[in-house]
């Protein structure tokens, strides 16, 4: 109970406003198609850096939370999902708001939401302490073999192709070894004078994240935003309590559905709403109702996305394993403060931990009371025309990654490595596992150094990587991450038609 | 011999580009001083080779089945904006100062890319006032809140 003694440090006035910044900012922000929650928690890196840890913390993780959620209000209001997370939300959401009753699936869709995320931030809080004590036992070749677990689950699991996760994952890697050795002070890959101080992670996770998205919408071209919002009449919230518990069985299948793929790092939220939704249709006696505009539908999608949240930082606190490519921007708020996950998190800095953990709780609950006032502002700011975003973003990637160092090269590596995203996104390549690389890579090179020392002095190598229960356990999880992946690839590829084939 | 489409050419040369820097990184990490320094670099390049060749010899055979390239619609409309964010980027914000850069580099974007019509004076004022609310944004979250000093060349 450990998290109780910091309840009070969220309500000092710069936290607890930061919250509320986070908070109702994230929840526009998750409104508006084009604006990926890891995206909106990457642009907002900059600022963090400008405060303290804690403060820093508090502000990504409401974003995070409330990007997810605001994404509800473009599903439900306007059809487009605001972020991967909400596309199941659409299906019955925006049928709902069609047929007159908006504003009660805005309602339900907060409700749930909160109900699923106070629950997910519970597991985080019962959770985390038991796998860091866990941690304590790992040496330098089970951290090697986390690390390159991490990069290989969500290289994996993430991506369309297996192979091209794994390839992606392999750039990240590659690019985290750029500048000089820690060990020899050797110069690796600066072949631009930029480059001499290595890759700034700040600066690389905006260009991967931001740059992209900015280059994506100016490829649409003058596109009007000709998304019509449907009007919100008045509903009582009281009644979409009421309407909430009437239906435990859409909100447990969410939350549980939710939970459990957010501790299994790489899935994240949109398999994590469609899943619960097609759960719930299946056990629901009125499963004629879905995709009528039902509100169970709304229940299941939303509960899920929401309670994915607090389980995908399970991973991350505990072993550094970033459950999902916001949980992987996160890593890197906390990298650049210093401040690494696992024991040290815990032991060195619990003030940080826990009041960054109560936050989430806190934030669960502001998101549902702000979300059902601001929902219509949220669904005005998704109709901004794609010409002002792409601006305002590359405005804001370009003072952003400047701002951190003051560097011009940060803004150079920002802008060439965004370019380069954008590119081999359109070539079946994801970000995720490339970040996940450029994150984990130093902490993998520093623990196949330290253990290849080791090694040195003991058995050799191959005794001392390959070898014992947790390795050969680590080892095994990266086989089996690869080769499930691999087989639903094969069997997804069964069902595609001669013609959606190339060339 | 049929013809190859654009998507598969495109991929060639994507994989291609790929498996070119993968291997430039393996002869670097094994013909590179000291050994101890490049002894992870090793690791990795080895497998980055072997996946990127892998994708590139999938690419000329026509095995490729994820990713859609890049039309020649989307790139006629990629390119203007991606020419005046490179300009930006490497040339004008440094040279011109990042607010003068900035705010002359969105307009140039809102113009370009809003649909609505550019013989109306209406819709240019509305540009003008939507680029100054930018700057007015942008200076007082980074120059007055962050205090962070950019290169201010011309006017600041």
């Amino acid at each position: 109970m450990e998290f109780l003694y910091y309840f009070g440090d969220v309500f000092t006035p710069i936290s607890f406003g930061l919250l509320l910044l986070g908070t109702i900012g994230g929840l526009i922000l998750g409104a508006t198609p084009g604006l990926s929650p890891t995206m909106a928690v990457a642009l907002l890196i900059p600022f963090t850096f400008h405060l303290a840890p804690v403060q820093g913390l508090i502000l990504l993780g409401a974003a995070y939370t409330s990007t997810v959620a605001g994404g509800a209000v473009s599903a439900i209001l306007l059809k487009i999902p605001g972020a991967p997370a909400n596309i199941a939300t659409t299906l019955d959401g925006h049928t709902m708001a069609k047929q007159g009753k908006g504003a009660q699936a805005l309602q339900l869709s907060f409700l749930a939401s909160a109900v699923g995320g106070v629950i997910g931030v519970l597991l985080l809080i019962f959770l985390t302490p038991v796998l860091a004590q866990w941690a304590l036992a790992f040496g330098p070749s089970h951290l090697f073999w986390l690390a390159i677990l991490g990069v290989t689950v969500i290289g994996s699991l993430d991506s369309a192709s297996v192979v091209k996760g794994l390839l992606s994952g392999c750039i990240g890697l590659w690019l985290a070894t750029i500048g000089f050795d820690d060990i020899m002070g050797a110069q690796r890959f600066i072949f631009h004078p930029a480059l001499g101080g290595g890759i700034n992670i700040i600066a690389a996770l905006i260009g991967l994240f931001a740059i992209p998205q900015v280059l994506t919408m100016f490829a649409k071209g003058r596109s009007a935003n000709n998304s019509e919002v449907i009007e919100v009449e008045k509903h009582s919230i009281k009644d979409a309590v009421r309407e909430l518990l009437r239906r435990p069985r859409a909100l447990s299948i969410g939350t549980i559905t939710g939970s459990v793929i957010g501790l299994i790092p790489g899935v994240g939220g949109q398999i994590a709403g469609l899943v619960a939704y097609d759960q719930t249709k299946k056990f629901s006696p009125e499963r004629d109702k879905f995709g009528k505009g039902h509100s169970e539908g709304v229940i299941a999608a939303e509960s899920a996305n929401n309670a994915m949240v607090g389980p995908s930082l399970v991973p991350l606190l505990t072993l550094s394993i970033p459950g999902s490519p916001t949980a992987a921007v996160l890593l890197g708020g906390l990298l650049i403060h210093g401040i690494f996950p696992g024991t040290d998190l815990f032991d060195n800095h619990p003030d940080v931990a826990w009041t960054f953990i109560n936050s989430m709780l806190i934030g669960q609950v502001l998101m549902c009371i702000f979300g059902l006032y601001v929902a219509g502002l949220a669904a005005r700011v998704a109709q901004v025309p794609q010409s002002v975003m792409a601006a305002v973003v590359l405005g804001l990637a370009v003072f952003g990654s400047y701002s951190v160092q003051s560097s011009m090269g940060d803004v150079y590596v920002m802008a060439a490595l965004g370019v380069m995203m954008y590119f081999l996104e359109r070539f079946g390549f994801s970000a995720a596992p490339l970040v996940l690389g450029l994150i984990l890579g130093p902490i993998a090179e520093a623990n196949f150094i330290q253990g290849s020392m080791i090694a040195g002095a003991t058995d050799g190598m191959a005794s001392y990587f390959l070898t014992g229960t947790l390795n050969i356990v680590l080892i095994a999880i990266v086989i089996a991450s690869i080769a499930y992946s691999v087989w639903m690839e094969l069997r997804s590829r069964r069902y595609t038609s001669k013609e959606e084939i190339m060339g | 011999m049929s013809q190859i489409s654009l998507p598969r050419i495109q991929h060639i040369v994507a994989s291609g580009i790929i498996a070119a820097v993968g291997m430039w990184v393996a002869w670097v990490s094994y013909t590179q001083q000291p050994a101890e320094a490049f002894l992870f670099p090793r690791l990795i390049s080895t497998v980055f080779v072997v996946l990127a060749l892998w994708t590139f010899v999938k690419a000329i055979l026509g095995w490729t089945k994820v990713g859609s390239g890049i039309s020649r619609k989307d790139f006629v409309w990629l390119l203007p904006g991606l020419i005046i964010a490179l300009v930006y980027i490497f040339w004008a914000a440094k040279a011109l100062g990042f607010f003068t850069a900035g705010t002359i580099t969105f307009f140039l974007l809102l113009s370009f890319y809003d649909p609505a019509p550019h013989g109306e004076a209406k819709t240019w004022v509305k540009r003008v006032i939507i680029t100054a609310g930018f700057l007015a944004v942008m200076y007082g979250l980074f120059a007055l809140l962050l205090k962070v000093y950019t290169p201010r060349e011309i006017f600041f």
